[in-house]
């Protein structure tokens, strides 16, 4: 017997596979994730060169920061606006390219598209398109409407984010919506169909709860992924008028490298990460609950 | 009954074509606008009144474009490659090989799905730094590849090893295959469809990147593409829209015409994966 067993050369192995992603999760998340913790705790100005000891005092004026509150509702509007026009627009895009009909891969491709359009291509290319005089006044003003200059107002400079970021998005939620229907049993609808329901009673009983998985996937990545939208914010509207689309994650970026303030800008990590992590853990909870068949 | 059919294709082609025009639509302007001269951009026309190249020649002119974009296409193609690597041994590991401390240590790698690379920006930023590697492309590369941004590829190629049949394995390892050549004889080849789904997101997301490129570098020809794309301003700092958009087209058409190409196996892939993730 030598000691070199296929247990433990198993064993081994394992531990070899696993090595890279196990290091790099302790060097590039966890341990940064402890020296936000501590960098939070402590005044830290990089231009001045101060770094000194100040325990909550960081944490008392976050409480008391408006601009914070701002943020706070900002990121919650856009969050909230952003999964709402996102997951019902991918269904309805699904339930559309569904149907019988030819040419659905065409339209299947022209949706799906400006997901790989560059995102900040995209974004520029939009922001011309806000502008008073461009095109989509110039559509606007077709059907005689006189468009508002949209990222100078702040309701109307949160709507074009969001409505930015979902068309070039929905696609992705959209393909994982059709593979989801495409894998509800058709018999099931027919014999519904027989018993006398409707074409919404046989979506909202049938459909919904056979696809609640998907639903429930998508709605975790769109709203975490919401919470880490930047580079739209930054280019569109730099977090303005005012702070009207200041997101969290946009805070945080001015704080810390606009202003060098890296102690403050450790605070808002650290509350950006409760939040990721509060949203996170409560949807793994409302799987359990809510969502119909688990594989 | 076939005329009722009819009508109701009718409406649903109209249907589909008015929710496509904001899809389609600006990336038509975005390729025909970087063709008009500067004064033409806010005209109501869909094709220029004369077709000008002046503009792609002055995106080179103005910045080190084609650095630029080699940039972000190595990275893009490093990070990909690096992050399949990193996720399918890891995803493997976790899914097929019994070994103490297992669950504890993917528990440990998953709690980067609950902390985003932006959460840890500063204290990342300051260990480049104190490394002399800020203006550099590591940061770029390192951090995806076993960072945060990994841990969402692991967690694919996990659920997609713990699908696969045991049988065949356990023939390879009667015919005497040890765990690392069952690996990469018999498991990897299967699991292309999700190392596919990987490679697309893996690839999108560093080429997107905007955050990270504007904290770490700082010199025109260490530049990424998204970063590259705001920069065109003229001497008063009035963004210059037409070579914007010649240098925005450049950026997004190689993609979407692979896209064109390869677009079954692309959006099926990832769909495939979605549903299993």
């Amino acid at each position: 017997m030598t000691f070199w067993t296929y247990r433990r050369r198993d064993n081994l192995v394992g531990y070899l596979f696993v090595a890279p992603a196990l290091l790099g999760s302790l060097a590039f998340v966890l341990v940064p994730l402890g020296m936000v913790g501590w960098y939070s705790l402590n005044e830290w100005n990089v231009l001045g060169g101060t770094f000194e000891f100040i325990g909550g005092e960081n944490y008392a004026r976050l409480l008391a920061d408006e601009k914070l509150r701002d943020s706070l509702v900002a990121t919650a509007w856009f969050a909230a606006g952003l999964v709402v026009l996102n997951l019902s627009l991918a269904l309805l895009l699904a339930v559309l390219l569904n149907q019988k009909l030819r040419g659905t891969t065409l339209f299947r491709t022209l949706f799906f598209s400006p997901v790989l359009v560059s995102l900040v291509a995209w974004t520029l290319v939009w922001q011309l398109m806000l502008q008073p005089e461009g095109s989509v006044n110039g559509l606007l003003g077709v059907f005689r409407v006189d468009g508002p200059n949209w990222l100078r107002g702040e309701t109307t400079a949160m709507v074009s984010v969001v409505v930015v970021q979902v068309i070039k998005n929905v696609g992705l939620n959209m393909v994982l919506f059709l593979a989801a229907l495409q894998g509800v049993p058709a018999p099931l609808y027919e014999a519904a169909k027989i018993d006398g329901a409707g074409a919404w009673r046989r979506f909202r009983s049938i459909t919904i709860p056979l696809i609640s998985p998907t639903i429930l996937l998508t709605s975790i990545i769109t709203i975490v992924g919401s919470l880490q939208v930047f580079a739209q914010i930054a280019v569109l509207t730099q977090g303005g008028p005012g702070t009207s689309t200041t997101v969290l994650i946009y805070y945080l970026y001015q704080q810390a490298f606009q202003f060098h303030h890296f102690g403050y800008g450790a605070t808002i990590s650290v509350l950006l990460f409760v939040i990721v992590a509060a949203l996170t853990l409560l949807q793994w909870q409302m799987r359990r609950k809510w969502v119909l068949h688990e594989s | 009954m076939s005329r009722n059919v009819s009508k109701r294709n009718v409406a649903l082609y109209g249907l589909l074509c008015v929710l496509c025009t904001p899809f389609v639509f600006p990336t038509w302007w975005m390729v025909t606008s970087s063709m008009k001269p500067i004064s033409e951009i806010f005209s109501e026309s869909l094709l220029p009144s004369e077709w000008t190249f002046s503009t792609y020649e002055t995106v080179f002119r103005m910045q080190p474009f084609g650095q630029q974009y080699w940039n972000s296409l190595y990275i893009a193609v490093v990070v990909t490659a690096g992050t399949m690597a990193v996720a399918a041994l890891a995803g493997y590991a976790f899914a097929r090989i019994r070994f103490p401390g297992q669950n504890a240590l993917f528990v440990v790698v998953l709690t980067g799905l609950l902390i985003p690379s932006e959460v840890t920006i500063v204290p990342l930023f300051q260990m480049f730094q104190s490394l002399g590697m800020t203006n550099t492309h590591w940061p770029l590369i390192i951090v995806p590849v076993f960072g945060a941004p990994c841990v969402l590829a692991i967690f694919i190629m996990r659920q997609f090893f713990i699908a696969l049949p045991p049988e065949l394995e356990e023939a390879a390892r009667m015919d005497g295959l040890g765990r690392a050549g069952i690996f990469y004889r018999i498991a990897l080849p299967l699991s292309r469809p999700a190392l596919g789904a990987v490679a697309i997101f893996t690839f999108l997301h560093s080429w997107n990147l905007y955050l990270e490129p504007i904290v770490y570098l700082s010199t025109p020809d260490m530049f990424t593409l998204p970063q590259a794309l705001t920069q065109f301003v003229d001497i008063y700092g009035g963004p210059m829209w037409n070579v914007q958009l010649a240098a925005a087209t450049m950026t997004a058409v190689p993609i979407l015409v692979v896209f064109v190409v390869a677009q079954r196996q692309f959006i099926e892939g990832l769909a495939h994966t979605g549903v299993k993730g």
